[in-house]
């Protein structure tokens, strides 16, 4: 599918002009209402989630957003969440959980942002408890990963049934670029490392670790069908399964890794 | 334990901290405590491998652990293999050579243990096997474990430590997270107690699953336990952050851990852990 080399994934998936997850869902559902905040005291930006409508279905629906403007970025880490947002993602999945209607989560970070604050309220926690309560929340949940899938941050809102790929997407362990520098102690070896981490789409598909792979095109609103076209086609396919079925689904989907 | 039979220059009472406390058994004549830096002799070190002075517990393989934790126990899944699903370069080299060293097939020994009248699943992670780091071995090795613990109606206790990530095996080695926490999920659904025990050190990946799920989560004194690494966080804000900011007591204090255990202390514990923090079955 792709003729570009891995490292060329990585620098378009680190784009500017990458298409949003505020976009994609400005863009596939006409009445999104944000709901903020973790119940716990805080509200992290770099998360948003609320309630929509998709297909005239109630859905939950969850992005990370790096921000527009510079004082944006800054708030949202560029899109690195804190504990906090974490905490605001899982209560969301787990409000979707109590009344029956499918979750869509739309990710792209480089990480979880590491900071002393982060640390101190419990940043691995926080991402253990949202994997292993998604793992059971009764419901439809299907991720898209639109830019960087960053390692635990990322597998932190991609525990479900379902994760697909923007075409010039990258998911990993670690960036290209630490990955060299802590294996091979030289950072410069980013480009190889890349293609070591089978970090690309097609890659990953491959090695089952995604269902498949979303064709993107310059033009937002042609990709934003294109993902739409998915949700309406696997969402159909999730409903008729019956709760244990899904739920047996979607353990099955991580024990063979 | 051998404590002498290694040369014993001057030089090595020079030994940097960091490196005293990677080594698997302090087995020179002068030991130097990471934490506290005080200078010991090996022989001045508890039997249980900790520090006199602050009781820092050592980094310690988990054979040796196992040699005063339990009355008796047997080792399972002994036999399974790392796939080396990214055909590594020297990866599998590397795993030959650790598994002679360390008799572990992978960075943690799992089994059914016994203290006193309490049987229950163990699970022992390895530091001197690749930091403990997190490979597809190691998560099937505890996904099975508590697999068996739910089968047979038995709590599971695992130590903890690991450098986070496996990342010779990328992305199948984050995928072990979220396979261990539905078999976790399950164990817990049968209402059966799980008892963390974080170990120095408990980071990246393990932290961000299976360390953070327990119903109890002890922690060995002035052990690190954290998710991402000091130096990153420190390149990432720009601001040097506080010596102790991810040692056990720092985390006790903001809510993670009940409690800090020292060493001598953890079999009698978890042995009451294990009579009273779960439920009481006939």
């Amino acid at each position: 599918m792709s003729d570009l080399s891995a490292m060329q994934i990585v620098q378009r998936s680190r784009r500017d002009n990458k298409i949003t997850g505020l976009e994609i869902i400005h863009q596939i559902m006409p009445d999104f209402m944000e709901l903020h905040g973790d119940r716990l005291g805080s509200d992290d930006p770099a998360i948003v989630g609320g309630i929509a409508t998709f297909n005239g279905h109630p859905v939950t629906v969850i992005t990370t957003d790096r921000g527009k403007t510079a004082s944006e970025k800054v708030a949202k880490h560029f899109g690195s969440p804190m504990p906090g947002g974490y905490r605001k993602a899982l209560r969301l999945i787990q409000q979707a959980g109590k009344f029956k209607r499918p979750v869509i989560c739309l990710v792209n970070t480089p990480g979880a942002f590491p900071s002393q604050e982060a640390e101190e309220q419990g940043q691995g926690a926080a991402i253990a408890q949202s994997i292993i309560e998604m793992g059971q929340t009764p419901v439809p949940i299907i991720t898209i990963i639109y830019g960087e899938g960053g390692s635990g941050g990322a597998l932190a809102l991609a525990a479900g049934d379902e994760v697909w790929m923007l075409e010039h997407s990258t998911y990993s362990v670690l960036s290209p670029e630490g990955f060299a520098s802590i294996l091979w102690k030289d950072s410069s070896r980013a480009a190889e490392a890349a293609e070591v981490m089978q970090m690309t789409p097609e890659a990953l598909l491959k090695q089952q670790i995604i269902d498949g792979i979303i064709p993107e095109n310059q033009d937002h609103l042609i990709t934003g069908q294109q993902v739409a076209r998915m949700l309406t086609r696997e969402l159909t396919k999730l409903n008729t399964l019956s709760t244990a079925q899904l739920l047996q689904q979607r353990q099955a989907r991580y024990r063979k890794f | 334990m051998k404590l002498y039979d290694h040369n014993n220059t001057l030089s090595e009472r020079h030994i940097k901290a960091n490196r005293q406390a990677d080594r698997q058994v302090p087995d020179r004549m002068w030991v130097e405590c990471p934490h506290c830096q005080k200078t010991f002799l090996a022989k001045q070190l508890t039997s249980f491998t900790s520090c006199p002075n602050c009781d820092y517990g050592f980094r310690i393989s988990a054979h040796r652990r196992l040699e005063w934790l339990v009355d008796d126990f047997q080792e399972f899944d002994t036999d399974l293999q790392t796939t080396d699903p990214l055909n590594f370069p020297g990866y599998p080299e590397k795993i030959t050579r650790l598994q002679a060293k360390t008799k572990l097939n992978d960075s943690v020994w799992t089994g059914e243990a016994t203290i006193g009248a309490e049987k229950f699943a163990l699970g022992i992670m390895d530091p001197t096997f690749i930091m403990g780091s997190l490979g597809t071995i190691t998560g099937e090795k505890i996904t099975r474990l508590f697999e068996y613990a739910t089968k047979h109606q038995e709590a599971v206790v695992l130590f903890t430590a690991s450098g986070g990530a496996r990342m010779q095996e990328g992305i199948h080695s984050l995928m072990q997270m979220a396979k261990i926490s539905q078999a976790i999920a399950e164990h817990a659904a049968a209402r059966l107690l799980y008892i963390v025990v974080l170990t120095d050190p408990t980071t990246g990946g393990v932290t961000a699953s299976f360390a953070m799920d327990g119903d109890v989560t002890l922690a060995e004194p002035h052990s690190l336990v954290g998710f991402a690494g000091r130096r990153v966080i420190e390149q990432t804000i720009h601001q040097r952050v506080p010596d102790d900011l991810q040692s056990a007591e720092n985390i006790l204090k903001h809510g993670f851990i009940d409690q800090i255990v020292k060493r001598q202390d953890e079999k009698h514990t978890i042995e009451w852990l294990l009579k009273v923090g779960g439920e009481q079955r006939e």
